[in-house]
C-alpha cells in the first residue's frame, strides 16, 4: 500500500459535521454567552437596587430591537444548556452513550431547546 | 505491579492534583441550576409587568431574594468553572493563561457580589 494512499485525518473544511459535533460546540458556545449574561443578571439586579431612573434605563436597553434579539438568544441558550446539560448527566451514568442514541438525543435537545424557547416568549408577549 | 505510592492511592488525587473535583463541582451545581434557572426564567416571563415596581416588589420576596442569592452564587461558581476550562482549552501561552484565569475569577467574584449587595438592599429595606 503507497503511504499517500492511507487515510487522512479529518480536514474540518471538507469533514461533514455530525449533529454530535455541532452539539457539543453549541453547549460550550451557550455556556460562554450565559457568561455574558451572567454580567446582564448582576447587573438587573443592581438597577433595580439603584432606583426607578437606573432601571428606566435598563429596561429601556433591553427593550430595544436588539436588546429584545439579546434576550431571545440568552432564553434560547439558557434552553439549550439545561436540555443538553440533562443529556450530559445521563451521559455520566453511562447510558445513551451508543452513536445512534447521541445523534438522537442531539436532535432532541435542539428540538426541545427551540420549541422552550418559543413557548416562554408566547408567555411573555 | 503498581507504582503509585499508598498515600498517592487513599488520596486518589491523580496527576492533575485536584482529583474529580472540578468535574464533581460543575456536575453538582449544574443540577442546582437545572432547578433555580427554570424557576428563574419562567418566574421573570410571568412577571405582571416591566417596571421598577414589579421588579422590586418581585426581588425584595423572602422567599425570592433567597432563590436569588442562590441563584447568583451557583450561577457565579457553574459559570467561573466552565470558563476556566475554555481558558484552559484555548490560551496557550503560559503567563496569558494564568493572568486570563485570575482575572476570570476576580470578574466572577466581582460580578456575584455586585449580584448578592443588590438583593440585600432590595430584600432588607435600603
Amino acid at each position: 500500500m503507497n503511504p499517500n494512499d492511507r487515510p487522512l485525518s479529518p480536514h474540518l473544511s471538507i469533514y461533514r459535521w455530525p449533529v454530535t459535533m455541532a452539539s457539543s460546540i453549541l453547549h460550550r458556545a451557550t455556556g460562554i454567552a450565559m457568561a455574558v449574561g451572567f454580567i446582564l443578571f448582576a447587573g438587573w439586579l443592581a438597577d433595580a437596587a439603584a432606583g426607578p431612573d437606573a432601571y428606566a434605563a435598563f429596561v429601556a436597553t433591553m427593550g430595544s430591537t436588539i436588546g429584545r434579539i439579546l434576550l431571545v438568544g440568552w432564553s434560547w441558550a439558557f434552553f439549550y444548556h439545561f436540555a443538553n446539560g440533562i443529556r450530559h448527566l445521563v451521559w455520566d451514568t453511562g447510558r445513551g452513550l451508543e452513536k445512534e442514541q447521541a445523534n438522537a438525543s442531539a436532535w432532541l435537545v435542539i428540538v426541545v431547546s427551540v420549541v422552550l424557547t418559543a413557548l416562554l416568549w408566547m408567555v411573555v408577549s | 505491579m503498581s507504582l503509585r505510592s499508598p498515600l498517592g492511592r487513599v488520596l486518589g488525587l491523580g496527576t492533575a492534583k485536584d482529583g474529580t473535583g472540578h468535574w464533581w463541582g460543575q456536575r453538582v451545581s449544574g443540577i442546582a441550576l437545572a432547578l433555580l434557572g427554570l424557576w428563574f426564567v419562567i418566574s421573570i416571563a410571568m412577571m405582571p409587568g416591566f417596571g421598577h415596581a414589579e421588579a422590586v416588589a418581585f426581588i425584595s420576596k423572602p422567599l425570592h431574594a433567597v432563590l436569588l442569592m442562590l441563584l447568583t452564587v451557583t450561577m457565579g461558581y457553574h459559570s467561573w468553572l466552565g470558563v476556566q476550562v475554555v481558558i484552559e482549552d484555548y490560551v496557550h501561552s503560559h503567563g496569558l493563561r494564568l493572568g486570563s484565569l485570575i482575572l476570570s475569577r476576580f470578574a466572577h467574584i466581582l460580578v456575584a457580589v455586585v449580584g448578592l449587595f443588590a438583593i440585600l438592599r432590595l430584600g432588607i429595606g435600603a
